[in-house]
This record gives C-alpha cells, sequence and structure tokens, in this order.
C-alpha cells in the first residue's frame, strides 16, 4: 500500500512537471507569445543596473506590442532578482525556464552571467547579455553581448584619454579581487603605452578592504598623476570621491560602465561627482529623435527618472532579439533549441540602429560599434 | 611628508578597531566567550543612528544616545537568549557556534528590514579638518574625533573596571568565576553588565566607522569585526589596553603596508604580522601568562 501511494505521488509529481515545462511558448490566455526571460540585480549593491535593464526592456517590450509584436506574435517578459550573484541567478534562471523562457535577456551582471550562460548554453538557450562585460559572458556560441568586453572597455578608455588629449600622467584604482576591474586595468595599461599615456602608478584594494581608499589615493595624489582611472563600481567611486575631497584632492576622474549610477547612490553629494567621465554608450542629453524620445518615455512611465546607459543597454538588447527573429523568420512555437539556431545564424546579418549607436556583431558574439563617453555637469550626464 | 600622513590615517584606522576590540576583549575576559555578532551589533547600531537621522529628523547627539542605547538593550538580549542556556554547556564550543548564528541572524535581519541597497552615511561631526605644513597635510574632523573618543573610552573603562564596585566584580569573575560567586558577586549580573558596555560601544564605533567610511549595508560590521578580533588577539584577548594597542597598531601595519609593500597584500602582511607575533608571545603582547597549577 505504501509503495502504491509513493507511486501514485510520484506519477503526479512527473505530470505536473511535464505540463509545467509544456506551457512554454504560451500565454496564460493559450495565445503563442515570445517569452524573453531577464535576471538583474533588483535588490542588492548593484540594484542601480538590474531596475535600469528592467525599465528599458520594458519600455522596448512595450513598444513592440504596441506596434503589433514581432511577425505578428505578442512578447511578454519577465525579470528575476539576482542580487548580483552567481548562484541566485541559476536560480533565477530555472524559475524563468518553468515559466517558459525562449530566449534570455542578461544577465545584467557579470559573474552572474558567467554561471548563466553555462547553464544556457548547456541548453542551447539563445542569450543576449545587455551589460555583462567580462569576456567569458559570451563563451558559448548561443550567447551575444550589447556592451563593450571588459578588454574592449579598457582599451577604448585609454585610445579615449590618448585621442582627446585627457591626460598624459594617470594613476589606476582597482579592485583585485574583480575579474571585471582587473580585465579593464590590463588591456588599459596595454593601451595606454601605445597611446603615449604614462601609467604612474596602479593601487589595488580587494572586496575584504572597500572603505579604506585613503592610501591609494595618497599616493596617486603623490605620484602626480593628472587623471585617475577608476575602472570599478560606483559604490566604491562614490567613497573614493568623498575620501578625495577630505583630502582636497582633485584629479580629472575617468571610468567605465560601473561607474555608471553613482548619482542615485542615497544620501552621497552629487556635487563631488562633478566633472567625472565615464566611458559609456549613451548620454541622456544626445540629439538624436530615438534617445529624445526614449528620454522622455522613461520620464513619464516611471516618475521622472533618467535613464542611465543600462536602460539603454536593455532597450537596444530587445530590439536586437526582435532583429534576429525577424531577419531569421522564426515562431514562437519552434523548440528553444531550434530558435537559438535560427537567431544565431541571423545575428551576424542584422544592423541595429539603436540608442547606444549603430551594432553590427561578428561570430564570436562581441559587438562592433564607436566609443563615447559622457561628462557629469550640474548633476547629470552630458555628452562629450 | 606623506609619511605622517600614512601613519595619521593608520591611526584612524586602528582607533576604530581599538573601539570594537574593547567590546570583544571584555566580553572575552569576563565570559570566557567569543562573541562574534560583536561586529554586526556595530552594524544595527549604524543602521539606527542613520534612520533617526535621516527618517526622523533627530539630533544626531541624541540619535547617537538612542543607538547607543538600543545596542546596549540588543546585547543584552543576545546574552539572556543565546549564550545564558550555553554558559554550562560541556563544550565551549557551543556558545561559539552560537555566536556565529546570532551574527548570521542579525544580517538577515537587516536585510530584510533595511534592504540590501547600500545606503551612504551622513556624516554630522563638527569638527573641521585641519591643514598643516603649507596644506600638504590634512587630518580631517573625524579622524581627530575617533583618535580622542578611543582614548577617552579606554581610559573610562579602565577607570571603571579598577575603581569601581562593578569593575572589580567584573575582575574578580573574570579571573576566577565560582571563587567570585562564593564571595558573593552576582554573576549573572556581571557578565549581563559587559555585555551592555560593549554593545553600547559598539554603537560609537558603528557611527565612527561609518562617518570615516560613509557606505552602510548589512555587512558592514562583518569585516571590521574580524579585523578587531585580531587586533584583540594581537593586544592579548582579555586585556583592555592590550585591546586599544592592538587595535591601533594593526591599523597602522595595514595602512603603512599598504603604502610601501603592496595594496594588493595589505590584508595578507596584517595576518602575517599576527602569526609571527603570537609564535614569539603566545598570549598577545599584554596577555596575562597564567600557569596551569597541576
Amino acid at each position: 500500500m505504501k509503495k502504491f501511494i509513493s507511486f501514485a505521488l510520484v506519477t503526479m509529481l512527473l505530470v505536473g512537471c511535464l505540463t509545467g515545462c509544456g506551457n512554454s511558448g504560451a500565454s496564460d490566455s493559450g495565445e503563442l507569445v515570445f517569452k524573453i526571460g531577464a535576471a538583474g540585480p533588483l535588490t542588492g549593491a548593484a540594484a542601480a543596473y538590474g531596475d535600469a535593464v528592467n525599465k528599458g526592456a520594458q519600455i522596448a517590450v512595450d513598444e513592440i506590442n504596441a506596434a503589433g509584436g514581432i511577425n505578428g506574435i505578442k512578447v511578454e517578459f519577465k525579470m528575476e532578482d539576482d542580487e548580483h550573484d552567481a548562484e541566485k541567478a541559476v536560480n533565477a534562471y530555472n524559475n524563468l525556464k518553468d515559466w517558459g523562457m525562449q530566449m534570455m535577456m542578461g544577465t545584467v551582471t557579470s559573474a552572474p552571467c558567467i554561471a548563466v550562460e553555462a547553464e544556457a548554453s548547456a541548453d542551447n538557450m539563445f542569450l543576449i547579455t545587455p551589460s555583462g562585460t567580462a569576456v567569458d559572458c559570451i563563451s558559448g556560441s548561443n550567447a551575444f553581448r550589447l556592451c563593450f568586453s571588459d578588454p574592449a572597455q579598457g582599451t577604448k578608455s585609454a585610445e579615449y584619454i590618448g585621442v582627446n588629449k585627457l591626460a598624459t600622467k594617470v594613476a589606476i584604482i582597482y579592485d583585485s579581487s574583480d575579474p571585471y576591474s582587473s580585465g579593464i586595468c590590463e588591456s588599459f595599461q596595454a593601451e595606454a603605452a601605445k597611446q603615449g599615456i604614462e601609467v604612474v602608478t596602479s593601487q589595488a584594494f580587494t572586496s575584504d578592504s572597500k572603505t579604506d581608499f585613503k592610501v591609494q589615493l595618497q599616493k596617486a595624489q603623490n605620484s602626480g598623476a593628472e587623471l585617475l582611472f577608476l575602472p570599478i563600481y560606483y559604490q566604491e567611486a562614490s567613497l573614493i570621491l568623498q575620501q578625495a575631497n577630505d583630502m582636497k584632492y582633485a584629479p580629472k576622474i575617468f571610468g567605465c560602465d560601473g561607474l555608471d549610477g553613482i548619482l542615485g547612490v542615497e544620501n552621497f553629494d552629487a556635487k563631488l561627482a562633478e566633472g567625472v567621465m565615464l566611458l559609456t554608450p549613451f548620454a541622456v542629453d544626445a540629439e538624436d529623435e530615438a534617445t529624445k524620445k526614449f528620454v522622455a518615455t522613461y520620464a513619464e512611465k516611471y516618475n521622472n527618472e533618467v535613464p542611465i546607459q543600462f536602460a539603454a543597454d536593455a532597450y537596444d538588447a530587445i530590439y536586437a532579439i526582435k532583429a534576429a527573429i525577424e531577419e531569421s523568420g522564426a515562431t514562437a512555437d519552434m523548440s528553444v533549441s531550434d530558435l537559438c539556431d535560427a537567431m544565431k545564424a541571423s545575428m551576424t546579418k542584422i544592423t541595429l540602429k539603436g540608442l547606444t549607436g549603430t551594432i553590427t556583431w561578428d561570430e564570436s558574439g562581441e559587438p562592433n560599434k564607436e566609443p563615447k563617453a559622457v561628462i557629469i555637469k550640474d548633476g547629470a550626464y552630458t555628452a562629450m | 611628508m606623506s609619511f605622517i600622513s600614512y601613519l595619521i590615517n593608520g591611526i584612524s584606522l586602528g582607533s576604530v578597531y581599538a573601539i570594537i576590540a574593547l567590546g570583544y576583549t571584555m566580553v572575552y575576559g569576563i565570559a570566557k566567550m567569543l562573541n562574534f555578532a560583536h561586529g554586526d551589533v556595530i552594524m544595527i547600531g549604524a543602521y539606527t543612528v542613520l534612520t533617526l537621522l535621516t527618517g526622523a529628523g533627530v539630533n544626531p547627539w541624541i540619535a547617537v544616545l538612542i543607538g547607543m542605547a538600543t545596542c546596549t538593550v540588543l546585547g543584552m538580549l543576545i546574552e539572556k537568549v543565546a549564550y545564558k542556556p550555553l554558559r554550562n554547556a560541556s563544550s565551549s564550543l557551543a556558545v561559539l557556534i552560537t555566536a556565529i548564528g546570532v551574527s548570521y541572524l542579525l544580517q538577515n535581519t537587516a536585510l530584510l528590514v533595511f534592504g540590501a541597497d547600500t545606503k551612504s552615511f551622513i556624516n554630522f561631526i563638527p569638527v573641521p579638518s585641519v591643514s598643516m605644513a603649507q596644506r600638504e597635510l590634512t587630518i580631517t574632523g573625524t579622524t581627530i574625533v575617533t583618535i580622542v573618543a578611543c582614548l577617552v573610552i579606554m581610559c573610562g573603562l579602565m577607570l571603571f573596571v579598577n575603581k569601581t564596585k562593578p569593575g572589580r566584580a567584573m575582575k574578580a569573575v573574570s579571573e576566577d568565576r565560582g571563587a567570585a560567586q562564593l564571595m558573593g558577586v552576582n554573576v549573572n549580573a556581571t557578565i549581563s553588565l559587559t555585555f551592555a558596555i560593549g554593545s553600547g560601544l559598539a554603537a560609537v564605533a558603528g557611527v565612527l566607522l561609518c562617518s570615516a567610511y560613509p557606505s552602510l549595508t548589512p555587512y558592514t560590521g562583518a569585516m571590521p569585526g574580524i579585523k578587531a578580533f585580531v587586533a584583540a588577539v594581537f593586544g592579548g584577548i582579555g586585556s583592555i589596553p592590550g585591546a586599544m594597542i592592538g587595535g591601533i597598531l594593526l591599523g597602522i601595519i595595514e595602512t603603512l603596508g599598504k603604502a610601501y609593500i603592496s595594496s594588493q597584500v595589505a590584508d595578507a602582511i596584517v595576518f602575517a604580522v599576527l602569526i609571527v607575533v603570537l609564535l614569539v608571545k603566545p598570549t598577545g603582547l599584554f596577555g596575562k601568562n597564567i600557569q596551569e597549577k597541576v
């Protein structure tokens, strides 16, 4: 009898699972849809990124649906929180698969993205990360990237500083325990040599001691650097700016996409960020129609918030998915793996005119576009 | 000139470690247990003060007092609920594990209540920065207040322990709990008082820590807590001046290591020094060498 009961329970479980897995490609009302899943930090230290990605992507999805969907098929979008944690990101990925996700826009940050990409690659699930910059984020052939990779960011930053003659002596403060930060630092140093920029000192900190930067700042000051390069996240950068201000040290500051979000830190005095430059593909005050429309919609929809680069990255990533589906003529009743094969073949053929520039992709999944930088002026990002 | 500046930064960082280490060392000296939740009490203290400042607009000094009161009550509560029932447990490991458990409980509660977002702490210390030697050397007001607060707290504690009746009761309990009880010392009340003082100091440490490094998350207390524990061992755990000297030395070694050896291995240097000190002097710099009688 006991055996029978357990057998019955197992059967019920299996049936439940099968029906659970079987609803891919269908909305709750039974209509065929494309289900795009996303994961990123909606809470935690990097929440500003995940939040922006969620909002930017939602705008793109709403626009697409309002215009009749992709090839006449509507799009559903769902984002799960991963708290910038690799383990939680894999859980989020599995939850999204249960929901019926057919392609992934994510994840937002590098370390979780590497973990999720390993899973997605095994499932042959199409993945495009809006902002995962580590090289390994797109290790599989199923994965693409919308933003520059870490090495590309370091190279492009050095190129930008060199070409625009911002400085000849540069000091770097980076997080040696973070692959994002040390990756950028390495490629920056390599390119700096070619650009005639002298890296006078390169100071590290680790995730265990990321509150006291006075020594690093002092050494940067003593080295006579004109510019401080900060390939780190905004949280630590906000502390560095405060401590530099305490020391009355005011170098030029240049950073990468990790600095984006610094104006949103709670209780942070935005005046300290005045004059900070960052390499970013998106400036809110750009004059083109698409940017103006996006910024206006974003403000209207989200309580007058100003979109950061991550919102634009996500917006473009959704449109890249749309373009790839249209190019390949894929439909929502195809399996996840067939969809992925069709989309990855068409990704290399499309040219996306997005908010972050005109982008093409090669087989490796890396994007091709021009670098841009912005400067913080009067508490807002301004194109340089 | 930069050497002096590094030194002052080190003393400032070390003073915060020292105040935290005082809490560790007092509890160890009297209750013979490592209160690993001490670092997290600091975090709770800082959150309380920040919430009062930003949410209720309370006067900063009153906010600090309320923060201290909150931490005092919290510390006594933790002792009553989590540690006291285990005081006579056969293994001292039981209390240690419980302390780690309490530490996670506090972190996760803070995560739930305050969220995981980093909050920038508001520095309300009214002392202005001092510039010296043609502006080459700047000492911030926070640094001055931290160092002064550390000295005042240490002297106050020394006086309290040596001159007052409850203080002498603490000394008695730390030397021999059983004998103290036989002499009429209320051991439970004394241990409770120790936790109350240690936790009250934790609130002060929290405010000073977050004023110097204005970033507050539910994990803010964890790493300084561990460093302070190292400082307490370094100085000789159980000794009040030991905790103070240990903390300040630790801060100086960390800062100078970062400045003159390598910023990448600063933490490794700190722990290497600790190992060397313990090899030479196993009880720490100021530790008492008590010989077991057979």
